[in-house]
């Protein structure tokens, strides 16, 4: 078990390199394929640009401490979609039986799915996500302290584990509901919209269901807020962003689990 | 024309067989819906008549959006990228011999796809927001024909612009990056990530007079009777980008086909 865990990253790095090739082998396409990609990621942070076109402050936060907000929720969005993200073109493989491929090759079927049509263009949204973090950091006058340095380092790895999770779960129903690969969409790419704006401002009810059933304010909210030194809401603890590492963990477990459970129940198809 | 009828009604039912991609797209709009409703609530209430539209208006702009999104193929449709696909693996010499104009066949085959999602998925976002929030609708009988001709002028306009793209596969090979490149300005200039409305000075007017305001923001300001120049003016834009966009469709069409090398033998 230990030395399949051990063995893993040189697997999917192998699988990645493999697809990074293919993808190349049309370069021109590929080229337009990266920049329409941090275009398109580009085009959400142009409509937070023309709405402070307007207003001053947007639910308590300011232009910088809603850059900061999208650049973090952005940042960790795009890589868990860079590294799992196309685990949910597993639907398609099993309506057409493709799956039985990954089953009899000697590389867990996870790291094939995960690696399965591995798109370098998805570098596009880290890539702008970060050069939105320079703006906003620049922006921000935060009151930096050790605590807050490590919590907003660690918090963009465990919101980019706990969106990862999200896809890997949206992937592992697609075994009961073939083609329900959009449904996963709500959850990352909705929780992505999502957590780009203050989440006070979508209401109690919504903080809380993004609190306590899918965690997705723990993926960047609270630990912005921990290192803003703005107050958390429901009456929450301040320092509650730092429980993100904990909630990664837990969705962690539960993709897992999931994913076993899906893979157990995979029947190949034909007639 | 009786063949074209045929791939439509055929291309209809091609799609009307995804039901659980059908369901989960309706339910992802809405979650979608609810979170745009959030975040244009807080910015027409710190900005009340923002661009000319009240919340009623702000609001039924969202979720008339999400139930377009689908059928109008603001995020591409799997026809034209079935398409775009076909021109980069040669399959479209099959396509080529076919007693069938080309531009016509893709017209049929996406008129299908679309009027499919538009019975299934277009109205149930709105239904889902009407039970939320206020709504607007149309104020009178005479209206919505109007309206349904508005929003197939907008799918018409959006399938030219996603076949010539397709057909750039023509020239480059792999259509894919400029798929990526039309989606931007698809998101931008469709009035998707913020209605054109609340564009500021010169890029609304732009955003405005491009091919893709009227593929879904016309039809919207033409539900909401928000057309600047009047729903005339508003189905007269449409009209003429069609125009515009077919005869080059048509054109490129020819093109593409006398350069057309297909390998293999």
């Amino acid at each position: 078990m230990v030395e399949r865990v051990l063995r893993a990253p040189a697997q999917y790095w192998l699988l990645i390199v493999m697809w990074i090739r293919s993808v190349l082998a049309y370069p021109a396409s590929f080229v337009l394929m990266l920049v329409g990609s941090t275009l398109v990621n580009l085009t959400d942070f142009v409509a937070v640009l023309i709405m402070f076109s307007h207003i001053t402050a947007f639910g308590g936060f300011t232009f910088g401490e809603m850059a900061l907000l999208y650049a973090t929720s952005s940042l960790a969005l795009g890589l868990a979609d860079l590294i799992t993200g196309s685990v949910e073109r597993v639907g398609e493989r099993i309506r057409t039986g493709a799956f039985d491929a990954y089953l009899i090759r000697p590389v867990p079927a996870f790291l094939q799915a995960a690696a399965d049509g591995f798109a370098l263009r998805r570098l596009g949204r880290p890539l702008q996500a970060g050069t939105v973090l320079v703006i906003a950091l620049s922006k921000v006058d935060i009151d930096w302290t050790v605590a807050r340095g490590i919590m907003f380092v660690v918090s963009v790895v465990t919101g980019a584990i706990i969106f990862g999770s999200l896809f890997v779960l949206g992937a592992a129903f697609q075994f009961v509901s073939i083609d329900s690969a959009e449904l996963a969409n709500s959850a990352t790419y909705g929780g992505q919209a999502l957590t780009q704006f203050p989440l006070t401002i979508f209401g109690k009810e919504i903080v809380r269901a993004v609190t306590f059933v899918v965690p997705l304010a723990f993926v960047n909210y609270y630990p912005v807020l921990f290192v803003l030194g703005k107050p958390a809401p429901l009456g929450l603890p301040s320092w509650i962003g730092l429980l993100s590492p904990l909630v990664a963990a837990a969705m962690v477990g539960l993709a897992s689990l999931g994913w076993r459970a899906g893979l157990r129940r995979y029947r190949s198809t034909g007639s | 024309m009786g063949v074209y009828w045929a791939i439509a009604v055929r291309s209809f039912r091609r799609f009307s067989t995804y039901r659980i991609a059908t369901v989960s797209g309706v339910f992802t709009n809405s979650v979608f819906g609810f979170i745009l409703c959030g975040v244009y609530l807080t910015l027409w209430r710190e900005r009340p008549g923002l661009g000319g539209y009240d919340v009623p208006d702000a609001l039924t702009f969202v979720w008339l959006q999400q139930g377009m999104l689908a059928p109008v193929g603001i995020f591409g449709a799997t026809t034209t990228n079935e398409l775009g696909e076909r021109v980069r693996s040669g399959e479209i010499a099959v396509d080529l011999y076919r007693p069938t104009q080309l531009l016509l066949w893709w017209l049929s085959v996406d008129f299908g796809r679309a009027a499919f999602q538009l019975l299934a998925r277009g109205g149930v976002p709105m239904v889902v927001g009407a039970l939320v929030f206020d709504l607007k609708f149309p104020s009178s009988v005479w209206l919505w024909p109007v309206v349904v001709l508005g929003l197939v002028l907008g799918i018409l306009v959006s399938f030219t612009i996603r076949y010539l793209v397709a057909l750039s596969g023509f020239w480059i090979t792999d259509s894919r990056g400029m798929e990526q490149l039309a989606l931007v300005l698809s998101l931008f200039f469709a009035g998707t990530i913020l209605p054109l409305v609340a564009f500021p000075g010169w890029i609304g007017v732009v955003a405005r007079a491009t091919p893709w305001a009227a593929t879904m923001q016309v039809p919207i300001d033409i539900w909401l009777g928000r057309n600047p120049g009047g729903t005339g003016a508003a189905l007269l834009f449409q009209v003429g980008w069609l125009l515009v966009l077919l005869l080059t469709a048509q054109l490129i069409t020819t093109v593409a086909t006398r350069k057309v090398v297909i390998h293999g033998g």
